[in-house]
Formats: structure tokens, sequence, C-alpha cells
């Protein structure tokens, strides 16, 4: 008899000890809050539609050879600058913690540096350089003049790549201290050396650390490509401006900008999520569900449940 | 025997503070030590000064009689290169007190990375053989868990497992029962236990009476950096001869 009174919780919960009635909290703040908060989207949404923009522009143009160019190029431009920047950030962290006082001095000043000056002031600086640096002469190699060698393109990937590898940096730099000790002792105690343990040891368990706030920068930097209009680079913010000098809707145009850079950094977000689960293996019991199985599990749970309301009403 | 481990005058400190005050003593080869003592007596500090987790300050340290971090041309003392001390680290197999198994590698793949990264042994090899020596701590179905699917005797066993699949000539434990329950205690005991059958030669930094009478072929007592008392466990832990000694057994036995 008690052997069944204990069991029945764990089984059945519904037919355990009787479940308490109780009228719960009312929380009328949020109804309230609600309320507030539909009204002014609405208002919002109404002044937007009285506006002076013509609507109708943003659909015309949404898919425009120009327009998807432009959206190309911003991605090539964020990939890429990413690239340099993760790549760079990993060796200046890598050179700012070696026991090498001179690897560790280059990578202190070069992230005060970078990080100390604005990126679009460096954009602007690199594409100057040719004052300084009239010809790129690269002996037997490659002898240019600087304008031509320095093309928007470049300037664009030089200047946000190299701006982000100090930010990566010091990212990468938390995620690798962020590593337990014992990891780099265990891992020299079998022989392993420096740099094996650091590939194989320390940087998989510092991506854990390194991933989330990298995903971050990876939005940024694609909202930050849209700088790169000012050194004449045809990236998606350029695209659209120019289409809008030309077909006389300025501002529509911004808002079809906007929309796209939207949809782009909400593709980045879904990414970063699958990334983090990845990394996250070997770390807790069991990966986070997707948000596919959560769906699941939520759908299953309510069907579970309405059985025994399902009963009373 | 010959000796495996030989230090003579071995001091070491962290900036003012001396831990190790000058330590001389002999493991032979084949034989299990066992190192006692209050904890900040030093003896986990002189076990990772044999496979140079720390650098000494002074005397001398020989393990299989090459000297320990250093090179002897003469009566000059060359400081090995980083490289060089992992290569002498191979020979040398180690088991901490929080078992550090890489959380990112199964248990097999914990066994197989130094072999593949570091002897370039095949991958299909190195697992054959992994296989076997988890199979030899007993986790033989456990070999595709995580660590953190483990319990800590069953992570610990598997470090024994990592740290043999290098086929080290010296093994040492630094307290490697102190961080597990105590119904766990009695599984990583038993490998060690197999493992000095064998005839391996171990160190073992230890809090475990029992353990260091049975199988204990030496022992010492260290206190304050230097080595209190020494001799056969059996001796020392029923008949100890130093004050210090006898007022630490009264209170662990």
């Amino acid at each position: 008899m008690t052997v069944d009174i204990d069991k029945t919780p764990a089984d059945t919960p519904p037919a355990g000890p009787e479940a308490i009635k109780a009228i719960p909290v009312r929380h009328y703040g949020r109804y309230v809050s609600a309320v507030v908060a539909i009204a002014l989207l609405v208002g919002v949404v109404y002044a937007f539609s009285q506006g002076k923009i013509n609507w109708d522009a943003i659909p015309d143009y949404f898919f425009d050879d120009r327009i998807l160019d432009g959206v190309g190029k911003t991605l090539l431009l964020t990939v890429l600058s990413m690239v340099i920047g993760i790549v760079g950030g990993v060796l200046l962290a890598v050179m700012r913690l070696s026991k090498n006082p001179v690897t560790s001095s280059i990578a202190w000043f070069y992230i005060w540096f970078f990080r100390g000056t604005p990126v679009l002031v460096q954009l602007i600086v690199w594409f100057n350089l040719g004052l300084v640096f009239e010809y790129i002469n690269l002996g037997p190699f490659y002898k240019d003049e600087w304008s031509d060698f320095m093309t928007p393109f470049l300037t664009a990937l030089l200047g946000l790549g190299l701006n982000e590898a100090a930010y990566m940096a010091e990212i990468c730099r938390a995620g690798l201290l962020s590593v337990d000790e014992g990891q780099t002792e265990a891992s020299h105690a079998l022989g392993m050396s420096h740099s094996k343990t650091l590939r194989r040891i320390v940087i998989p368990q510092a991506m854990r650390v390194i991933v989330p706030p990298t995903g971050n920068e990876v939005i940024n930097m694609l909202k930050t490509t849209s700088l790169v209009s000012v050194v004449q680079y045809p990236e998606l913010l350029r695209a659209a401006q120019d289409i809008g000098q030309t077909s006389g809707a300025p501002a529509e145009m911004l808002f079809l900008a906007a929309a796209w850079y939207l949809l782009m950094t909400s593709i980045f977000s879904i990414g970063q999520y699958y990334l983090e689960r990845y990394y996250a293996r070997g770390s807790s019991r069991s990966l986070p569900a997707t948000p596919f199985q959560k769906i699941r599990a939520n759908v299953l749970s309510l069907s579970s449940r309405s059985k025994p309301t399902g009963g009373k009403a | 025997m010959t000796a495996m481990v030989k230090a003579e005058g071995v001091h070491k400190s962290f900036g003012p503070v001396e831990v190790l005050t000058g330590i001389d003593l002999e493991v032979k080869s084949g034989e299990v030590f066992c190192l006692i003592g209050p904890s900040g007596s030093g003896k986990s500090t002189f076990l990772r000064c044999i496979n140079h987790l720390e650098k000494i300050n002074a005397g001398r340290l020989y393990v299989d009689g090459e000297l320990v971090g250093y090179r002897q041309k003469g009566d000059k003392l060359y400081e090995l290169k980083d490289s060089e001390v992992a290569v002498k680290r191979r020979d040398i197999g180690m088991v901490f007190q929080r078992f550090n198994l890489f959380p990112h590698m199964t248990a097999v793949e914990n066994v197989m990375e130094a072999p593949v990264q570091v002897k370039g042994v095949s991958r299909s090899q190195a697992r054959a053989r992994a296989q076997e020596l988890l199979d030899r701590v007993g986790l033989a179905d456990k070999a595709g868990n995580y660590p953190s699917q483990l319990s800590g005797g069953q992570q610990q066993r598997v470090a024994i497992a990592r740290a043999l699949a290098m086929d080290p000539k010296l093994m040492l434990f630094d307290e490697p029962t102190s961080a597990l329950d105590p119904e766990l205690v009695g599984d990583v005991l038993d490998v060690m236990r197999d493992l000095a059958e064998s005839g391996m030669t171990m160190i073992v930094v230890t809090h475990e009476m029992g353990f260091a009478r049975e199988v204990g072929d030496s022992l010492v007592f260290m206190d304050g950096g230097v080595v209190v008392e020494s001799g056969h466990p059996r001796e020392v832990l029923t008949n100890p001869q130093h004050e210090r000694t006898k007022a630490f057994l009264s209170k662990v036995l």
C-alpha cells in the first residue's frame, strides 16, 4: 500500500494527492502595459502609413539587380573582414599571452592603436595613404601606384578587417584565459607541445566563450560595412542611395536597405545559435534543444496536459 | 634495482614562500613510493617538480639518471628548451587530483589524444589501444561518453588510462582520490593496485593510509618542506619514530 502511494506521483501525477486549487495572483500591470504598447505601435504604424512615403517603391526595387549586387558585396565584405578579424584576433591574443615580451608588446600596441581610433577615420586614412606611399613596391613581385593598388574594395577590407582584429583579440584573450589551467598542465604532462596544447586542448574549449560575442561581432560588422560607402565601395547602402537619387525615392530606399540589413542579421542570428550549440558539446550533460525541438516539446506537453483538463471540462 | 627518481637537496620557493627546503630521496625502479603529510607540506609540489611542471630553485633532481629540466656540460647547467622538456614528459604519466580530463573529447578520444598527437600513432591503432586501456580500468562501455557524463571515480580511471596510453616508465599520482566520494575511492585504488602489481614505478601522494600500507614499498612522511621520516610503510605507519609523524598519524588513522 505504502509502495503504491510512493510511486504514484512519479508515474501519474494527476492521480496523486489532491492538487492545490488556488486563485492565481492577477497581474493587472501586464494587461495595462500590453494595451499601452499595442496602442503606441498602432500609432507609429499609422503615422508612417500617412506620411509622404511612396511605399510601393520598396517592393518594386527590393530585388533590383543593383540592390542584390549591393547585398552580395555587403555579405562578401562582412565574411572576408570577419575572416581577417578572427585570424588576426586569435594571432594577437596568443601573442599577447605569450611569454615573449616583444610579441606581447607588439600585440598590445596594435590593439591600443586600432581600438583607440574610430573605424571611419581608419577607412579614410587607408584610402588616402597614397599621400605617404606614392608607390607600392614589393620587389620583383609587384609594383604599382598606391591609388591603383588601393582599390575601394581593398581599402574597405583592410580598414574593417584590421580594426576588427583588435576587438577579436580581446574576445579571444578572454576565451583563452577562461580555460582552466589544469587543462594545459594535463596536456603538457602528456608531452604535448605548446602549440599542440593550444590547438587541440585550449582553443576548442575557449570557443565556447569566444563564439557568442563573435556572433555579435559578425552582426555588428554587417552593419558597419555601411560605413564603407565613404570610400566609394558600392555595397548595399550605397546601392540603395544611388537608386534613391535616380528614382526620386531616397527615403524609401533607406527603408529598403534597413529591411535587407534586418533580414541578414536575423539569418546570422540563427546560424550563431547552432554554432553555440555545437561548441557546447561535452560541457553539459545534454545539449540545449533547438527551437524546433522546443516547439515540438511544447506541443507534446500541451497535448498531454490537455487530457486531464479536457476530462474536467 | 636502479633509482628511477633521485632528489638531492631539492629546494622550491614561490616568491618569498619556501615550499621545499631540501628534499633528499630515492625512488627505486618498480616500486610504489608513497608520499604522505599534512597539506602545505610540499608533497604535491615535489611531485610536480618531477615532470618539471614546477622549476626547482636549488639542488638536483634526476629521473632515470637524467637531470630534470637541465642539461649539464662540465660544471655548467643549460636550461632545456620547451620541446626537450616535452620529450622527457612523454615517459612520465601524471594523474591529477581534479582529473583534468579534456571535457570536449569523449573518454576514448581523451586516451587517444597524446599517442596520436605526440607519438604520431595512427588513429585506428590508437583507438584500439585506448579501448584496451579503458577495458583495463573497467570502463570499456563508457568509451563514447564525455567526461561530464561520468562520475568522479570513472573520470579518474579514464585519466589513469590516458596517462598509461603513453607507455610511461613512471607514474605520478597527485592525491588521485581526494576529490572523490568515499564510495568511489575503492574503484580507483583497485586500478592503482593492479598497476602496481604489473611492476609500474609509481609515486603516490595520498591520504589513503590503507592503500599505502597494503601496496606501498616505501613511504615518506613530509612536513614543512622536508622529509621527516621514511621507511617501509608498515613500519612507519605502525611504529613512527618522530613526534611529528606520531602526531599526524594519530589524527588521520
